[in-house]
């Protein structure tokens, strides 16, 4: 066994192949394909003094974790500079945790079966807030003390990125650093900045923290500080230390032309969620959807040029072997000349033949389904839409400007062109709902169902129904969500009217789970105490609904002397600070409280891409725009048809300047 | 054209599923610009089939599949140009050129060869367990099929069986009824614990005469030969 110098100690560590220890216990876990790497596109080099060791990991199960887009760019970003090397790993799955828990064998990377205590930052992607339990879990399989404040100068840094860090306060005690917005370009800064502290010889975490919090966009809890008023609201979380600044920004990658990432994307050898060519199209969106985190924190909208999502998709479907390409985005029929883009990537001789496309999330108009059916020429099962409230009125106060004559035409037109089943998404439990509101999903579902009728068939209307659950930096962040029990109560309505409802089935997610999102998605630094009390207790994969335990919870938040109803239930006042108050996603508060004003008076708003502008902040405060290649919004008005909806302050927006394309190296 | 294939499966890539594998094949296939045929349809797939499933966990230096191709190709140019395209651990090593009517690998296969590493076992007890097994009649085991257990006699689809210390090399009938590594070695002891598995060889009986669907040529022998050959008979 070698030992490998380094300075910062963590390569000083003999290096443990996990493999030969890990390998003979493989054939009595379940599905151990996931752990063994092997991927096309897994390529690392070596480890290195030189090289700052990364460990990112997806704190779920690989199937879900490895197609994680934002894991694989960073992973090729990083490998591909010289001062650093990116390993993965994934949540072991509670059977091989068993074992490695038995046998003293620590979380490893699946690309060279490395302990992950010997890297140097093991950096989380946090998706979504029921995987917090797992964190804790990885960083203990690390062999890495769970509590920040427990670990030394031989531990890896801890640190998170992902959509979830936009309230990070419920993991404050235990990441190192987090990181705000886009990664492309703060992750090589961070790199830098451990580099040359290890170069440095230090041993001293502080002092890596304190520069890392110098760093645009990263944000390092233990530097700051959250204090409460007597009545259990947050008085302030404000800075302890010199070197955090007041209020942390996230990062805006402004074209998304000069990363064309990932460029070897992995193609694992077993089966995974999402096993396609995914080609991301554009960043952002300016619907301005009222419930959607991703939609306001991603501003502003970045297009990648059409030349070069053609470019990425020739080539990632030759090189991958894959007969399938998503062009991922949070709207794809938004894509200006998005028609162009599906005509050429199904241009049979461009990959190896027969190779069928999907759009993720389809804009509800006939104009996106006619799109549809040009990819879908031959396999036309089935449809999606997220028209997400019932009723006219609902979707006002939610800005999700459908009318019911677009989805009608919608739904028709795919019945009409071959399809047969359309699954509709909607959300229940949203501000000012009533039972009227409700219903009307059905109602709508019921309808879409005869119009398959008039087209001569049966078609069926599958209604997915999910309970709201209040985010951080949107309008509705101020909104006491529904409790479990009225939740429950919807969900028994819709059931009981779907019954009368001949062709519509009815699917809802589990509304304990909703509650416990809610609890974490706004909870305060106070609720760390209570995420590791379910870990210890065992409650790990909350978001797998065999392994959910509410009970679990409601035991932490009781030793906690907590309450969730306080922390789910409750609406927040404008002058209430929220734990995410210091940090920013470039939206003003005051345009959140006027959109959430606006909302209750049932007030919708165009998309601000094509021209009007709110002055949300996500532009002007980074000093950069939409980045579209159309001037003009698609067929039918921006939000849809015949709305006459008010406009705002106009301000121009940015064409893409034609560049030329190219996918780097 | 249709060609047949053998390919082995070695190393980390032995933790595969069967289905993985087909899917690693077609990826490869289309990676490397092989055309394959399609089936028609709605949901039109490529026309793959492969030969008996291997466990997952268990390697092999005798896997086989059967390819049609869309365009005429030379036989002994396929292994070279898909070889690069599959992952390490997965190596095309021959391609032969089949009739159509050719028995499919299913049917034609009568027997496989393993090699299976006993855990734990003293090397005379081993020898002297497969000494008892090999003058029995009968060999009685239960065995679990499709969820449900049924009693089977192991003792006719053990063909062959030598020792080589620690080593089992066993060749083991699938057909009339098959016969599993991991239920052989259970017939054997109950008790003992099955280590790594590895299929050597299948084997077809064609007029009497046994044969491999591809024999490997002295360029790819090594492999297979001093695995198979490799320990003297016990009994």
């Amino acid at each position: 066994m070698s030992v490998v110098g380094g300075a910062s100690g963590t390569l000083a560590r003999t290096m443990v192949d996990v493999w030969a220890r890990l390998e003979p216990h493989l054939a009595s876990v379940q599905k151990p394909a996931r752990y063994i790497g092997c991927e096309l596109g897994a390529e690392v080099p070596p480890p290195s003094p030189e090289r700052v060791g990364w460990l990112l990991v997806y704190p779920d199960t690989y199937e879900i974790g490895l197609p994680n887009q934002g894991l694989q760019i960073l992973y090729e970003i990083l490998n591909e500079r010289p001062d650093a090397l990116a390993e993965r790993s994934y949540a072991p799955w509670t059977d091989l945790e068993e074992v490695l828990r038995r046998e003293g064998i620590p979380l490893f990377s699946v690309d060279t079966h490395r302990s992950a205590d010997e890297f140097d930052v093991i950096a989380f992607n946090l998706s979504a807030e029921l995987v917090y339990t797992n964190v804790l879990n990885c960083i203990d399989l690390a062999g890495v003390p769970v509590q920040s404040a427990d670990r030394g100068p031989g531990h890896p840094l801890i640190g998170a990125g992902g959509h979830a860090t936009y309230n990070p306060e419920p993991l404050a005690d235990f990441l190192d650093f987090v990181v705000l917005g886009d990664g492309e370009e703060v992750v090589g800064e961070i790199n830098a900045a451990i580099a040359a502290w290890k170069a440095a010889g230090s041993a001293d975490r502080v002092e890596v923290l304190r520069t890392l919090a110098g760093i645009d966009g990263v944000y390092v809890p233990c530097l700051y500080e959250a204090r409460y008023l007597p009545d259990g609201r947050l008085e302030v979380t404000a800075p302890v230390d010199p070197a955090a600044s007041a209020v942390v920004d996230k990062r805006t990658v402004a074209d998304l032309a000069d990363w064309p990432y990932p460029k070897q994307q992995l193609v694992p050898l077993t089966e995974v969620v999402h096993d396609r060519l995914n080609v991301e199209v554009f960043r952002g969106c300016t619907r301005g959807c009222r419930f959607c985190q991703a939609g306001m924190i991603t501003r502003p909208v970045r297009e990648r040029p059409a030349e070069q999502v053609a470019l990425m998709v020739q080539q990632g479907l030759r090189r991958t072997g894959y007969d399938e390409v998503a062009l991922t985005s949070l709207s794809t029929a938004d894509f200006s000349g998005i028609e162009d883009v599906v005509t050429a990537a199904m241009d049979d001789s461009v990959g190896c033949g027969n190779v069928s496309v999907s759009l993720p999330s389809l804009r509800v108009d006939a104009f996106t389904v006619g799109v549809a059916a040009q990819i879908q020429k031959a396999r036309r099962t089935g449809l999606t839409f997220a028209p997400e409230a019932g009723t006219w009125r609902m979707r006002q106060v939610i800005n999700k400007l459908i009318t019911e004559e677009d989805l009608y035409a919608a739904v028709d037109s795919a019945f009409s062109q071959g399809w047969r089943r359309v699954k509709l998404y909607f959300l229940t439990g949203l501000p000012t709902e009533t039972d009227e509101d409700t219903l009307g999903i059905i109602e709508l579902a019921r309808r879409c169902v005869e119009l398959a009728k008039a087209e001569g068939h049966n078609g069926t209307v599958t209604v997915s129904v999910g309970g709201f659950v209040p985010k951080a930096f949107t309008p509705f962040q101020w909104f006491g969500m529904n409790t479990e029990v009225e939740l429950r109560r919807k969900v028994n309505l819709l059931r009981d009217a779907a019954r009368h409802a001949k062709g519509v089935q009815i699917k809802w997610h589990d509304p304990r789970a909703s509650l416990v999102e809610g609890l974490v998605s706004r909870g305060d630094r106070r609720l760390g105490p209570v995420i590791e009390h379910v870990w210890r207790a065992g409650g790990t994969f909350q978001e797998w609904s065999e392994h959910f335990r509410l009970d679990l919870w409601e035991e932490a938040m009781a030793a906690a002397g907590l309450d969730l109803d306080w922390y789910c239930h409750r609406h927040r006042t404008e002058d209430e600070v929220l734990p995410w108050d210091h940090l920013s996603a470039g939206l003003h508060k005051d345009f959140l409280w006027q959109d959430w004003r606006d909302a209750l008076e049932e007030l919708g708003l165009e998309d601000c891409r094509w021209t009007p502008c709110y002055d949300c902040g996500a532009c002007t405060g980074y000093g950069i725009e939409h980045v579209v290649a159309s001037a003009v919004p698609p067929a039918g008005g921006s939000q849809g048809t015949g709305q006459g909806l008010r406009r705002g302050g106009e301000v121009p927006v940015t064409l893409l300047a034609r560049k030329p394309a190219g996918v780097g190296a | 054209m249709r060609q047949r294939v053998r390919f082995s499966k070695i190393g980390k890539v032995r933790f595969l599923s069967h289905r993985d594998v087909a899917r690693v094949w077609e990826r490869a296939l289309r990676r490397s610009g092989v055309r394959v045929a399609y089936s028609e349809g709605f949901s039109p797939r490529p026309k793959l089939s492969f030969g008996l499933a291997l466990s997952t966990g268990y390697e092999s230096l005798g896997e086989y599949l059967d390819i049609d191709l869309a365009d005429d190709l030379d036989p002994a140019s396929l292994p070279p140009f898909v070889s690069p395209s599959l992952p390490q651990g997965i190596e095309a090593q021959v391609a032969i050129a089949i009739a159509p009517g050719t028995a499919s690998l299913q049917q034609a296969v009568t027997s496989s060869s393993w090699r299976l590493e006993v855990i734990d076992v003293d090397r005379s007890r081993l020898a002297a367990e497969v000494d008892r097994a090999l003058a029995s009649a009968v060999l009685p085991l239960i065995v679990e099929r499709k969820g449900s257990e049924s009693p089977l006699d192991a003792r006719p689809a053990i063909l062959a069986m030598e020792v080589d210390g620690s080593v089992l090399h066993a060749e083991l009938a699938t057909h009339p009824r098959s016969l599993r590594p991991a239920e052989l070695v259970r017939a054997l002891d109950p008790s003992w614990t099955l280590g790594r598995v590895l299929r050597t060889h299948q084997w077809t009986t064609v007029d009497g005469a046994r044969g491999e669907p591809i024999p490997l040529g002295d360029r790819h022998a090594h492999g297979a030969t001093s695995a198979s050959h490799a320990g003297a008979r016990a009994s």
